[in-house]
């Protein structure tokens, strides 16, 4: 594909993105609400950036990054590099770069991005950007790479989809009320611009290369993975920082007790 | 004006630096995978630096709209429909927002083709070219159509102040009892199908949209109401999915 081709993908994909988008905003605000919005041009202007801002980065992408994690998913899966008859422990640099890739791309992920803009302005900054991000970037790893364990040892995807929910509805009733629904939608925006296209590939090249894997069933859940996950490492985050802050609130009260005279 | 125009470029160059910061994961491992296991050189050097340049350029200028663009309008409609009183309009609004981001959404395009070619191969459908594309359209009908209830019972529970977790939960087990009962070839898509729904674009809106509308009412919690609305829209579409398999196998 040409450079010229690419971009136009871009722009059309982004394109069919947002135009139902604004098709309904704009019906909704102009007939139902009648009421002017606020800073209309900076909104406008706002806008703009955000569609050419899209357009860039996944023509970018297409560009830069995808064919080449394509290719490195598929040498990394391939019989060659991995050896003929291989078991399961033969896929360990497969595991490593499933879950250094789905870090690295919940990281650049926009829409992670603005979740936790939102969630750090509403926390009064108690959730910090970069501490929820990692959170979620951690999460989306360790699914990953449980994924493709999955796909190369061929066992049921939904007993694993099954006990991840029996961990989530556990922690739900332990971790701090007030992360919960924020760790729930964690879930659903880890998976969209950045992630979804390498991983995808990296699933259906290993279910094609695997002995006895069918591309067509084995290679889809791995997004499944990339979304339950997050939940979980969101809520041990905030776990971690409550026992953190209750272990730190003790020992200032053990020191306490200790200096005083007798 | 040229301390402004410091000022501004002062700004830009921080949040090229930010993007530059959320990039640099990407480029380390694929860098060290393609050098070090792979041990095959970068192909064409030139083509992924100028991607890159674009790629940075872009995140930039979408996070700059995010806080200038997205964000106000998915409040101000928020405030607008508070405001306005009326909650029909309100889940009309919000069903038509979750329906029509999602019947044109890419991704999902995608994998309800790749869909379509499982169930021809596994003679769940005629293996024609009609066949496969009414089951794919269908499929895409039926995910579009579990993301508007999605964001309509979220916006119900920001109203009423309802804990999350039970509707979770609620899912959850629906998921579990129908996984035994749904053919075996929908499993994989129909929980990939939670993933791919919710798009760049919209999540900024419905986040904005929920916790506008958490915070325009007196006695609801943002945090503790105002979010949530993405976790439907990522679990309702396995549950419909599922549903989808069961009626047609």
């Amino acid at each position: 594909m040409s450079a010229l081709e690419q971009l136009a993908r871009a722009v059309v994909d982004t394109l069919f993105d947002v135009v139902p988008i604004v098709a309904i905003l704009f019906v909704f605000q102009l007939f139902v609400l009648r009421r002017p919005l606020p800073h209309l041009k900076r909104t406008l202007l706002g806008v703009g950036y955000v569609v050419v801002g899209l357009m860039l980065f996944l023509g970018g992408l297409e560009r830069a990054l995808f064919p080449l994690g394509r290719q490195m998913a598929k040498a990394l899966t391939d019989p060659a590099f991995v050896g003929a008859a291989a078991g399961w422990r033969d896929y360990a640099w497969v595991y490593a770069f499933a879950a250094a890739i789905g870090f690295a791309t919940t990281v650049a992920e926009p829409a992670l991005i603005a979740v936790s803009i939102k969630a750090s302005e509403v926390s009064g900054g108690t959730i910090t950007v970069r501490g929820l991000r990692s959170a979620v970037a951690i999460g989306v790893a360790l699914g990953i790479a449980l994924g493709t364990f999955r796909i190369v040892s061929g066992t049921p995807l939904h007993w694993y989809i099954i006990a991840g929910y029996v961990v989530v509805v556990v922690q739900t009733f332990f971790a701090p009320r007030t992360i919960v629904p924020l760790a729930y939608d964690s879930g659903g925006v880890t998976t969209s611009t950045v992630t979804v296209p390498l991983v995808a590939a990296l699933g259906l090249g290993l279910a094609s290369t695997v002995p006895g894997r069918s591309p067509l069933l084995d290679g889809f859940g791995l997004i499944a993975f990339a979304s339950l996950f997050p939940i979980m490492s969101v809520m041990g985050y905030a776990q971690l920082g409550e026992w953190r802050a209750r272990r730190a609130a003790r020992l200032r009260q053990a020191r306490a007790l200790q200096d005083q005279p007798f | 004006m040229r301390a402004a125009m410091r000022q501004l470029l002062h700004d830009l160059l921080r949040s090229l630096l930010g993007s530059a910061r959320d990039l640099a994961p990407i480029v380390l491992v694929v860098g060290f995978f393609q050098i070090a296991v792979v041990r095959a050189p970068l192909p064409d050097l030139g083509g992924i630096l100028a991607g890159a340049v674009l790629v940075l350029v872009g995140l930039t200028l979408f996070v700059r709209g995010l806080e200038m663009g997205l964000f106000p309008i998915g409040e101000a409609m928020a405030y607008g429909f508070a405001k306005k009183g009326s909650v029909a309009w309100l889940l009309l609004f919000s069903f038509a927002l979750g329906f029509g981001t999602t019947i044109a959404e890419p991704a999902l395009t995608a994998i309800a083709d790749e869909a379509a070619k499982v169930a021809a191969q596994d003679g769940a459908i005629v293996a024609s070219d009609a066949a496969r594309a009414s089951y794919a359209y269908g499929l895409r009908l039926t995910v579009a159509l579990s993301v508007g209830a999605a964001v309509v019972i979220g916006v119900v529970r920001i109203l009423k102040g309802w804990p999350i977790h039970w509707f979770i939960m609620t899912g959850y087990l629906l998921v579990v009892i129908m996984t035994t009962l749904a053919p075996v070839e929908i499993i994989g898509i129909a929980y990939d199908s939670g993933g791919v729904t919710t798009s760049t674009v919209t999540v900024p809106l419905v986040t904005a949209l929920g916790v506008g509308l958490a915070q325009s009412i007196r006695g609801r919690n943002p945090l503790l109401d105002g979010f949530g609305l993405i976790a439907f829209a990522s679990l309702t579409p396995i549950v419909f999915v599922l549903g989808y398999g069961m009626v047609l196998g």
